[in-house]
């Protein structure tokens, strides 16, 4: 028997004339915890796709312990114990935990489900994973950490011997996280390989075995992590040093021109008597937990969300913001976290895409639209932020995370905004793009530009931020400036140790 | 270790503006279905049969080019065949009317169209009030006001059919069976009818908007478009469409009942569906739009000049069409 789980050899993946892999060997051993890292666009989701039997490979070949395979289908890799779990889930909502684990491989007795025999095994498979949640419970129902463990759950109710995990952290709590890394390590235990798609190398390090490093399309090392520093891994990932990851500040804060400034706004259930300034020329971060508000209160700022008290003065004036529509006009922009779900039309072209929030410029002397105008206007995105795209017709969703949100970006500046609020703006994507998302963001400031910056993850915090408010439960915990911005002292506001009263 | 330039996938040709079956494709079909037609009954190419074969795909056409923005969006109207019946009722009660003020001139039938243009526009905007204030699926607010229009008509006629006063229907009678420049008059209106739907869908930001929202309905609202306003719009297009259905139908027959336009809604939502636009939104095709209607009069006519098939079977035909247009876009799309 070989000693790899699965392997890869020499595969190559076109998409239509685009190549995305080029001779990528990759093995998995038996119970190991296999990282896979790279920028976006490197080609690690297409790597674990045909490994699933999402996609097929153009060449090269599959070998599942020692033997060559094809997979089909899904299903085919699924019945051969090679499991991938989505970054977005693949559960459906309405059926309950039970129904989900076993969907379309329902227990049957005499032609009928045999319900029974499905709910003892769902039990067990939870309460192996050490969770409490109930197996008649609807999913709808369950918290994000708890869906993720419905789709273990699903792999391992079919003892999958392979399970690929696609950046299962990203919407987890620190909390939810150890629960999940102890859990992996006991499937590794139990002789599971594991194939671990992550941006953040902290947890590669803490809790991968081996770790492959993809660039364009190659493999360009397969290391012990203990071989290397999380700095040698970014070095590796995008081929050149990465100097500094976040731009020096701007100096002592000025604080003489509030640009905006928000007063006792509360939308019920989310924001409680929210008040807070912006002044130009600054980065002012919003820390907190996940749920503490601070997307509902941006939301209410901006116009998308009803708010039930609270007032918002732009310049000076009296923001009527009633839509977010008047917003922009102040040139007053949002950048929604939910990238896929609210940001982008991922099954339009590049162009619709950067210039829906600025058509009156792409129009010609009679007011039609100017296809003109909007391709000039996509060339220059394409430049500015530097986004590689298989072709310029080609339809946004075929673009990786990185890449669409500087199309996100690029579609945000096209109002010449005065005021930026971004919303997590580097989830889900490589390291190399952050920095490049960082520097753009300084750079705004410095033009005269106020930002305001929402990010679960401390180091971008603060090591962007000029100033920083914590929420906590919908209310603002306190304000932290200078050498007090750090992570310590804003997990103390975050959890409730400190502060307290509405700033 | 591969040393790749940072922009090698950059440097990957962009793909021109590609050639798509998926475009012409529904025209290839009407072509297709001509020479069939000629082949199974020459006269079906005669200069008479074909002017009647494109008028009357006019009024499910000129209904269809509506329905194409409101299933642009994602949406859906079932209410236009009994808006077109409900709409000639009218028409026709309120020129009954007016010839014994005005006689049968002119002005009574302008009078009438115009009522007909305002109360299709009004039902539009009724249809379109209610799925967006009251957050209710288009399908069941449709589904209703479907029922509500049709039996108003049936109302109208008293279970019955409403005429139209001979002397108006005279007068009135060349915008159906008129022509200009040898062109029947419902085809020219048909033809400037899908002009107009098709500048506005590709060429203004209301075509944009729409296409936007049926991409994906929240990234519209955070793209601060006013997606209930522009859904609503949608909804007073397809009833202004249906108005001018009506117009040019109310001549044909000079009579309504609860009958008339019964159907229609199917052939035009058929009509788009077959021209290529998703059902679930995001797409829109006029021109296919526009082959659409044409295919389904052309295999009713082909069916009339043919012996093989008895036109008792047209609906199943036209099922079958409807159905293999749209596994012939899906196969060709992968």
């Amino acid at each position: 028997m070989s000693e790899f789980a699965i392997q890869a050899k020499k595969v190559c993946k076109s998409y239509g004339t685009v190549p995305v892999l080029f001779d990528v060997d990759f093995e998995v051993k038996k119970g190991e915890i296999h990282a896979l890292i790279g920028e976006n666009g490197a080609g690690k989701s297409t790597l674990v796709k045909i490994l699933a039997g999402y996609h097929q490979q153009t060449s090269g070949e599959l070998l599942r312990n020692g033997r060559p395979v094809v997979y089909h289908s899904i299903g085919a890799a699924e019945a051969d114990g090679v499991v991938m779990i989505h970054q977005e889930f693949n559960l459906c909502n309405d059926l309950t935990v039970e129904e989900n684990i076993f969907l379309g491989k329902e227990l049957v007795k005499r032609g009928l489900l045999d319900k029974a025999a499905m709910r003892q095994r769902s039990g067990e498979i939870l309460g192996r994973l050490g969770t409490t949640i109930d197996p008649r419970s609807r999913v709808k129902d369950l918290s994000v950490s708890e869906k993720q463990m419905v789709e273990i759950a699903k792999a391992l109710a079919f003892n999958s011997e392979v399970l690929i995990m696609d950046e299962p952290t990203a919407v987890l709590t620190q909390g939810e996280i150890e629960v999940l890394f102890r859990i992996i390590r006991a499937l590794r235990d139990h002789g599971v390989s594991i194939v671990y798609i992550s941006h953040k190398l902290n947890e590669i390090k803490e809790l991968a075995d081996r770790v492959t490093v993809l660039r364009d399309g190659y493999r360009v090392a397969t290391e012990k992590v203990s071989d290397l520093s999380e700095d040698d891994m970014a070095r590796l990932m995008v081929g050149r040093e990465l100097t500094t990851l976040f731009p020096p500040k701007g100096g002592p804060p000025k604080r003489e021109v509030p640009v905006l400034e928000v007063r006792n706004i509360s939308c019920p259930k989310y924001v409680h008597n929210a008040s807070f300034q912006l002044y130009e020329g600054e980065v002012l971060g919003f820390a907190g937990l996940i749920g503490a508000g601070r997307t509902e209160l941006m939301e209410c700022v901006v116009g998308l969300r009803r708010r039930s008290a609270g007032t918002v003065i732009y310049r000076g004036q009296p923001l009527s913001a009633r839509s977010y529509g008047d917003a922009i006009k102040q040139q007053i922009v949002y950048l929604s976290e939910d990238r896929k779900g609210k940001g982008l039309f991922t099954s339009m072209p590049l162009a619709p895409n950067v210039t829906i929030l600025s058509l009156q410029d792409h129009l010609t002397r009679i007011g039609f639209l100017d296809s003109k105008k909007e391709d000039a206007t996509l060339d220059r995105t394409l430049e500015e932020f530097d986004v590689r795209v298989p072709s310029k017709r080609a339809l946004l969703s075929m673009l990786s995370g990185g890449n669409q949100q500087k199309i996100a970006l690029g579609k945000m500046m096209q109002v010449d905004p005065d005021v930026v609020i971004l919303d997590e703006p580097t989830r889900g994507i490589d390291v190399g793009t952050k920095q490049q998302v960082y520097y753009f963001v300084r750079e705004l400031v410095k033009q005269g530009k106020s930002c305001i910056l929402i990010s679960s993850e401390l180091p971008e915090i603060v090591g962007l931020s000029d100033r920083v408010i914590v929420m906590r439960s919908g209310v603002i915990m306190g304000e932290l400036t200078g050498a007090d911005i750090n992570e310590e002292e804003i997990m103390l506001y975050a959890t409730g140790v400190k502060g307290g009263m509405a700033g | 270790m591969n040393q790749v330039s940072a922009g090698g996938l950059a440097k990957v040709k962009a793909l021109g503006s590609r050639f798509s079956w998926q475009d012409i494709g529904p025209i290839i079909a009407v072509i297709a279905l001509m020479i069939l037609g000629t082949a199974i009954n020459p006269t079906f190419l005669s200069m008479g049969n074909l002017t009647n074969v494109f008028t009357r795909s006019a009024f499910t056409g000129i209904i269809a080019i509506g329905a194409t923005f409101v299933i642009g969006t994602g949406s859906i109207d079932l209410s236009v065949g009994s808006m077109a019946a409900f709409n000639s009722g009218m028409m026709i009660i309120f020129m009954n009317y007016l010839v014994q003020h005005w006689g049968a001139t002119w002005s009574t039938i302008i009078a009438a169209m115009v009522l007909s243009l305002v109360l299709g526009a009004v039902g539009g905007l009724v249809n379109g009030l209610v799925i967006t204030r009251g957050k209710i699926e288009s399908f069941i607010v449709t589904l209703g006001t479907m029922g509500i229009f049709r039996s108003l008509v049936t109302y109208l006629a008293d279970g019955g059919t409403l005429s139209l006063n001979l002397p108006v229907r005279g007068l009135y009678r060349p915008v159906y069976y008129g022509t200009f420049l040898k062109i029947p008059i419902p085809l020219i209106i048909f033809f400037i009818v899908a002009v107009v739907g098709a500048v506005l869908m590709y060429k203004t930001r209301f075509g944009r908007y729409v296409l936007a929202i049926g991409s994906n309905y929240d990234v519209a609202h955070y793209s601060a478009i006013n997606v209930n306003r522009i859904r609503v719009l949608t909804y007073i297009l397809q009833g202004i469409c249906v108005a001018i259905a009506t117009i040019i139908y109310v001549p044909r027959l000079g009579s309504a009942s609860g009958s008339t336009g019964y159907g229609w809604e199917l052939e035009a939502i058929a009509a788009v569906i077959i021209g290529g636009t998703a059902m679930k939104g995001g797409t829109a095709k006029i021109l296919g739009t526009v082959a659409g209607a044409i295919i389904f009069s052309i295999i009713g006519n082909i069916l009339n000049l043919s012996d093989a098939i008895s036109q008792y079977l047209n609906g199943a035909v036209q099922g079958l069409i409807i159905i293999g247009a749209v596994l012939v876009q899906r196969t060709s799309k992968e």
